[in-house]
């Protein structure tokens, strides 16, 4: 189970493709990884580290300010104050959440599925 | 008997039974996220994305027939836990079952813990087949009676019913995790049990509510620092004071509730050693251990990270006695799978009645049986497709590269999101219990 058994390769037959497969045996991981870092050139110099923890820990987390908020209204009295957009999730930029934009926190009333 | 196939007998499995919506259009809540069978066996929980527990119980009529078929039905459905907001830190507490584990039958009733982010919840779960019929007072259908008419005092008689299964909260044990709760686990003393989140393990007594003993808290004092989290935990089947947590780091750390009332400091370090030629971007992050289950003899604990299921004596702390490759092609599709978010998956994974074989999930909703004696492997897969009843499984193949022969699936043919993150086996049976993205397959031994 720990060895080479789901890798697949077609049957080696030559010494050479052996050597091949090898060498693409040792690295696919390195070659994901370049594949990455073409991708995003300025991603981690912490692999794996602080930025991805910080962000499980934060998970949830929506920001309001009741000042913004009401300035944002006072300001605006005369216009409409901009709505989300599909996605309601993400607050950005300029856009101050409503109380429209909040997802409904109903809970579901109707029985499980699995339960039909 | 079923469950003692150590490996000389080919277990074949067949389907038994789905449940859930067939439509592909997948409601959020539907999702499951928890599956466990209860300790005989006879019960089968789910916890769902919309906070649900649905509990199915085995048919008994059957069982005075050695190996023969069973079937699971719905025995009770309610609504654990429900969204909420916390105002103070402006966060959304998702309703979310992250656990359920049974407590083991000590009366009549069952009782069971489920637990969301936050807060945890002691259920009972009670059977009524009789009723007080008869009342002075009232009439049947609860209506009082004009006091006028009562002339004779009757007493009350208990008559059967249509049985009804009632599930009640008898304890809410909430507000002592800051952050996320991965895991539950109760202990073989049968009074207390362990909840774990990100930084910290707490200790409860399922008597009592409204305090928990904080036994290891791996928050740094400036959260700069922080390289690594808990991400699950187990108390010992058998050993009431020893407990296990892993990390995203990969480590297991084993310890001794004797030893000192906060456990930050580990009896055992478990740790394999990486080869340093290996080391990637992705190293750390397909390390974190996203399950750890004892084996039901307390020797070995099991562990799986993302390519990988580890199997660890406890007597030896340096490297694991067993390595398993789950789904090895996916070396080569780390870049994708960072990019979609897959290289996040926290698959878990469990043993079967007498530790003989382990199982865990991969995508394509394909999971995989790995037999320990025999270093034999299966991937079978849960579909509609492989529907019928008594259908055995055919074993599926994933070709990595090269020549596709028949029959085998490509690693860019796999569907991503047909994941399977929670199986179950049952403790004493070859039946287990593979939940798909919303629904639940539930697999048998052929017999014969």
């Amino acid at each position: 189970m720990s060895s080479e058994n789901q890798e697949s390769e077609a049957p080696l037959e030559a010494g050479e493709e052996k050597q091949d497969s090898q060498e693409k045996d040792a690295n696919p991981v390195k070659a994901e990884e370049a594949k990455l870092k073409a991708k995003y050139p300025s991603l981690g110099q912490k692999p794996g580290g602080s930025d991805f923890l910080m962000k499980r820990l934060q998970k949830g987390q929506k920001y309001f300010d009741s000042g913004d908020y009401n300035m944002a209204k006072a300001k605006m009295k005369s216009k409409q104050l901009p709505v989300a957009g599909p996605e309601k999730g993400l607050v950005t930029g300029d856009h101050i959440p409503t109380p429209q934009d909040l997802p409904q926190r109903k809970s579901s009333l109707v029985t499980s599925k699995l339960a039909g | 008997m079923a469950g003692a196939g150590g490996g000389a007998n080919d277990v074949q499995w067949c389907f038994s039974q789905v449940k859930g919506a067939i439509d592909d259009d997948v409601a959020e809540a539907d999702i499951i996220s928890t599956v466990e069978f209860n300790h005989s066996g006879e019960l089968l929980a789910t916890g769902d994305k919309g906070g649900r527990v649905v509990i199915f119980q085995q048919d008994i009529e059957n069982k005075s027939q050695a190996q023969c078929r069973s079937e699971y039905n719905v025995y009770s459905t309610f609504q654990s836990h429900e969204p909420e907001f916390d105002y103070l830190k402006s966060l959304e507490i998702e309703e979310k079952i992250n656990k359920i584990r049974w407590l083991p039958q000590k009366n009549a009733a069952q009782f069971l813990l489920s637990t969301n982010d936050k807060t945890i919840k002691l259920w009972k779960i009670s059977e009524r087949d009789k009723r007080p019929e008869g009342y002075n007072l009232k009439e049947e259908d609860g209506r009082y009676r004009d006091a006028s008419t009562i002339t004779t005092l009757r007493v009350p008689v208990f008559r059967p019913m249509d049985l009804m299964v009632e599930a009640s909260p008898r304890r809410i044990f909430a507000n002592a995790h800051t952050y996320h709760i991965n895991s539950i686990s109760v202990n073989s003393d049968n009074e207390t049990y362990l909840s774990a989140d990100d930084l910290r393990i707490n200790l409860w007594h399922l008597e009592i509510t409204d305090r928990s003993f904080n036994i290891v808290d791996i928050k740094p004092a400036n959260m700069e620092e922080l390289t690594e989290v808990i991400t699950a935990a187990e108390f010992h089947p058998l050993q009431c004071n020893t407990f296990v947590y892993s990390s995203s780091k990969g480590t297991i750390r084993l310890c001794d509730m004797r030893a000192s009332a906060l456990c930050d400091k580990h009896s055992k370090l478990f740790e394999e050693p990486e080869d340093p030629s290996n080391r990637s971007f992705f190293s750390e992050i397909i390390s974190s251990i996203s399950d750890v289950k004892f084996s039901h003899s307390g020797r070995y604990m099991m562990t799986r990270d993302y390519l990988s299921v580890k199997i660890w004596d406890l007597n030896m702390e340096n490297r694991p006695v067993e390595t398993y490759q789950v789904h090895e092609y996916l070396r080569s599709k780390l870049c994708s799978l960072y990019e979609n978010d897959c290289i996040f998956d926290k698959f878990e994974c469990c043993w079967n009645g007498n530790d003989s074989v382990v199982m865990t999930g991969s995508y394509n909703n394909f999971f995989r049986m790995l037999e320990r004696g025999q270093r034999r492997d299966m991937t079978l897969e849960a579909s509609r497709e492989c529907s019928k009843p008594r259908q055995v499984l055919k074993p599926r193949r994933v070709c990595a590269g090269g020549k596709r022969k028949k029959d085998e699936i490509s690693v860019d043919s796999l569907d991503f999101n047909k994941k399977i993150l929670h199986t179950a086996w049952h403790p004493e049976e070859n039946i287990i219990a593979v939940a798909t993205t919303n629904n639940l397959y539930i697999f048998q031994e052929k017999v014969n």
